[in-house]
């Protein structure tokens, strides 16, 4: 806790300490203001945080691993020096194959082990395509997004640039950008290789998270996003700190406190307070008032406005778009407490430290998510697994293990309800697994499993989409979450958007939080 | 009623619960389709329409005006955040002429509130729109239904409709204020009056459930025969409603919600409605962008024209001079106003034209025997209405 006595009204509270609000609040003490951060729940890191599911077992609850948080962002907050340590950094990623040898993709994108000559081939090209892609799209992370038909200098500059970044691809890789930006991910790796696990394995990147299977439209565009998100990184790939994802926010937390921020947990924001037409602070559900010049919402858009601000502040085109935000969740979270690592046929000890894949096809993909468009989950869902007590044993007891897995699809609004679907979905995601890991369902000491709808009460997600709504071309960037609130400015004088709902969007990567900060900058020091 | 219509491709326009009596009456056979029903634009002579607004009583069916029941325990907020004046002021009984905007401040549709309960509204419109008002009610704990084919309306309009009314049983009715809504027996059955109206005279529209349609109107026309009623069209209406100043939709201005172009929405500022917009009141839709155009100034308004001679300006663009160089905005209605016996119109006039006492020129096509004339002719902006009464206001109401 900083030393000194609170402040009557501070420059800026902000509702949310996970990543972003703490990535918020630390830019912004750091440049002077007093920051007072509200978090709902006992501990810091909403949907990063790490917390025990079993006595004695402690998981990533949220978000597993960090790959696109901006190498700059660690260094200008000094997190290393606030306790940040690494279990394991550049991990690799191997499809699994049931029945088959896993694929072990190179890291990253050099080549892939145990395909056809003609597709090792087409993979180094195709990689290194997508590598000038991405870099060239990676600059409009760190941005404010530009409003749409202007005459602000400013936009068309910034507008400008982006065109220049890709103009500047020359004319071969503009075109090919321009012609694939639209294609969906299944009809582009089918043109370009043979492989089946290569593909899934490929295309599962671009539906992670997402309304979408490969076949939907708009999927070259979102997995150009997400490899343009690690390019902006600069990181080593993807990461898993000490402590698992909690100790990020741990050391965020620390970082923001020590640079003079204020950070309460366990209490909720109950509404935001409104006089003379401008954001003056907040109302927790205790009752206690807190006067504020700015306040900076870190929750999703659809809770801040709708829940927190309440629609009659607003107006009701604004309102309608706020409505119509694509937020519902398809993931699931899976915990399994082990009494022994599993031991997955044909992986090496080496590929089950990294990130593994169970989607062997597009079809397999496809397939899981036909069944997520109709209230259903598939017998066959996608994973993506990691053991991170293999990397950081202090997890788990000694000997014992974890098991952490995100299941896609699964839908918010089960059809048959989450009564009896749980204990359905759970045992299906277990047969699965020990299809895959012989012997796994008998080494289970527990198991937590998460849907969307779990996700949403834990972490205050509307509809437990972690993206706080669809990373999708119609909710990207000028668009994110909606027009009129898409430079972190929202119609409301004093009311600031930072969280993962706003540009450059969710997973763990603490940009919307930063650039939001430089937006309240921006404003004189002398403004009300 | 429903389950008693032909099928909506046989029957494209519905039929009104007066229009037996209207069909009776109508010697031209003029009708209009009007919000999806068809009614009558003349029965048998504008002119005599006309001045039987005038000078007698008439009868109007306004049954196809779109009615919306607005209750439950936000009804009052949330009209208050739906439109730009303050409705906290509205009392029970009573009706408030009033206008929204989308989030830009452009009019979406003006209409009328009546207050008919504690927090039960009637919300009349000239357009469908229960999507924007279904979308203006995320967060408010309150009911909107459609009620249109539910009422039926009739106007009954002219310096006579109050004596009318009273020969027809509505003891009590000249007690009402206008403005004012009372409770009252005709024909047998109960009705809703309130003192309302789009010709800016002494006037009053009756509500009644459909199914008392036929009667009520026979009793009015009985109480009337000795006081000169008839049936009228909307083409006489749409005259008086000129001279009174009043803005039709589609005519004077397009509904923000249905204009392509960007430029052609406007303003309850521009329409010459700053008096219905209370920035005072708390948020409202627009409220916003309604404050940073009045910081801006307005960059055109609707005004009134009194032109010189005696050709109606229909459509005429305006301009600084009679040279037609520098146009300046154009008009929106026109009519050779027979009470007033001037040339008047209304219009959208660039700023700084649109001061009270400018000379702006229009620009009037006339077409003599299929040759076309152009003629510039002098207009000056003038105050609304051009036709005001005293008799519209007065309460009790005069005997004529």
């Amino acid at each position: 806790m900083a030393g000194a006595a609170s402040p009557s009204r501070y420059d800026c509270v902000i509702i949310g300490g996970g990543h972003n609000g703490l990535v918020c609040a630390a830019t912004l003490a750091r440049a002077g203001q007093s920051v007072l951060v509200l978090e709902a729940a006992n501990q810091v890191g909403g949907a990063a945080l790490t917390r025990e599911f079993a006595p004695g077992f402690r998981v990533s609850a949220g978000a597993h691993l960090l790959h696109l948080m901006p190498a700059q962002l660690l260094r200008e907050l000094q997190l290393d020096a606030h306790g940040l340590e690494w279990a394991a950094q550049g991990m690799s990623t191997t499809a699994l194959v049931p029945g088959g040898a896993p694929l072990v993709l190179g890291q990253p994108g050099g080549s892939a082990a145990g395909v056809s000559a003609a597709d090792t081939q087409t993979y180094t090209v195709y990689c290194a395509r997508m590598r000038r892609f991405a870099a060239a799209l990676a600059p409009i992370f760190a941005r404010t997004p530009p409003r749409l038909g202007t005459t602000d200098w400013a936009d068309r500059w910034s507008m400008l640039k982006i065109g220049w970044q890709i103009r500047k691809l020359g004319r071969a890789d503009m075109r090919e950008l321009l012609r694939i930006g639209g294609m969906n991910v299944f009809d582009l790796l089918e043109e370009n290789f043979e492989s089946a696990a290569l593909k899934g394995a490929l295309g599962f990147d671009a539906v992670l998270g997402a309304n979408f299977g490969p076949r939907s439209p708009g999927t070259v565009l979102t997995l150009l996003y997400r490899l343009a998100a690690e390019s902006a990184a600069g990181t080593p790939g993807l990461s898993q700190p000490k402590g698992g994802m909690g100790a990020l926010c741990d050391a965020l937390a620390k970082a923001a406190r020590a640079a003079g921020a204020t950070i309460r947990t366990g209490t909720p924001v109950a509404t935001i307070r409104v006089e003379a037409d401008r954001a003056c602070g907040v109302i927790l559900e205790s009752g206690e008032s807190i006067g504020a010049r700015r306040v900076v919402s870190s929750a999703d858009p659809k809770t801040t406005f709708l829940r927190l601000l309440g629609p009659k502040h607003l107006d009701t085109g604004f309102v309608r778009r706020v409505n119509h935000i694509r937020s519902r969740g398809l993931c699931a979270k899976l915990h399994l407490a082990l009494k022994q690592a599993p031991r997955f046929s044909g992986l090496s000890d080496s590929s089950l430290r990294g990130r593994l894949l169970l989607a062997p096809s597009l079809q397999y993909i496809e397939h899981a998510y036909n069944h997520a468009k109709y209230g259903e989950f598939s017998a066959a869902p996608t994973l993506e697994i990691t053991v991170p007590t293999l990397n950081d044993p202090a997890l788990a007891p000694p000997g014992q293990h974890v098991l952490s897995a995100i299941v896609q699809y699964v839908p918010y609004a089960l059809k048959e309800g989450w009564q009896n679907g749980r204990q359905r979905l759970l045992d299906t995601v277990l047969d699965l697994l020990e299809s895959c890991a012989p012997g796994l369902r008998a080494s289970v000491v527990s198991a937590e499993l998460l849907t969307p709808v779990d996700l949403e009460k834990e972490f205050q997600m509307t509809g437990g989409h972690w993206h706080h709504g669809d990373l999708a071309f119609d909710q990207f960037l000028m668009v994110r979450p909606v027009p009129g609130a898409a430079q972190y400015r929202t119609p409301l004088e004093g009311l600031f958007l930072c969280g993962a709902g706003c540009h450059p969007g969710g997973g763990v990567m603490g940009q919307a939080g930063r650039n939001a900060a430089h937006e309240v900058l921006k404003l004189s020091p002398a403004s009300p | 009623m429903t389950e008693s219509r032909a099928p909506h491709f046989k029957e494209p326009l519905l039929k009104t619960p007066f229009h037996e009596r209207t069909r009776a009456l109508s010697e031209v056979d003029s009708f209009i389709p009007w919000a999806g029903y068809t009614t009558v634009d003349v029965f048998t002579n504008v002119e005599q329409e006309y001045f039987a607004i005038r000078n007698a009583t008439t009868l109007y069916d306004l049954t196809p005006m779109v009615k919306y029941r607005v209750a439950g325990a936000d009804a009052l907020p949330y009209l208050n955040r739906l439109v730009t004046r303050d409705i906290a002021k509205l009392k029970p009984n009573r009706v408030a002429y009033c206008a929204w905007c989308n989030d830009a401040g452009h009019l979406i549709d003006d209409g009328t509130i009546f207050r008919l309960g504690e927090s039960d509204y009637r919300l009349c419109t000239a357009e469908r729109q229960l999507d924007w008002l279904l979308d203006s009610a995320i967060g408010f704990n309150v009911e909107i239904s459609e009620v249109t084919e539910q009422i039926a309306a009739l106007a009954v309009q002219g310096p006579t409709s109050c004596a009318v009314l009273k020969a027809a049983g509505l003891t009590g009715v000249d007690a009402l204020k206008p403005f004012d809504i009372g409770y009252f027996e005709l024909g047998g059955h109960r009705v809703t009056v309130s003192r309302t109206g789009f010709t800016g005279d002494l006037g009053y529209e009756v509500w009644m459930e459909p199914e008392a349609a036929g009667a009520i109107w026979d009793a009015l026309m009985a109480a009337g025969r000795s006081r000169g009623i008839r049936a009228i069209g909307s083409q006489a209406l749409n005259i008086a409603r000129i001279e009174a100043g009043f803005l039709s939709p589609n005519v004077d201005f397009v509904s923000a919600e249905h204009t392509i172009r960007t430029g052609r929405d406007r303003s309850p500022l521009e329409l010459g409605l700053s008096w219905l917009v209370d920035f005072n009141k708390g948020h409202f839709t627009g409220r916003r962008a309604l404050l940073n155009e009045q910081a801006r100034g307005a960059q055109r308004q609707l005004v009134g024209l009194d032109i010189a001679g005696n050709k109606p300006a229909h459509h005429a663009l305006l301009y600084t001079d009679d040279s037609g160089r520098r146009e300046i905005g154009a008009v929106t209605s026109a009519i050779w106003s027979p009470t007033c016996k001037r040339n008047i119109a209304l219009a959208i006039v660039n700023a700084p034209h649109f001061r009270i006492g400018s000379t702006v020129w229009a620009e009037i096509y006339l077409n003599r025997e299929l040759v076309w004339e152009r003629r510039m002719s002098r207009a000056q902006v003038v105050e609304r209405p051009f036709f005001a009464p005293e008799r519209r206001r007065a309460t009790p109401p005069g005997e004529f």
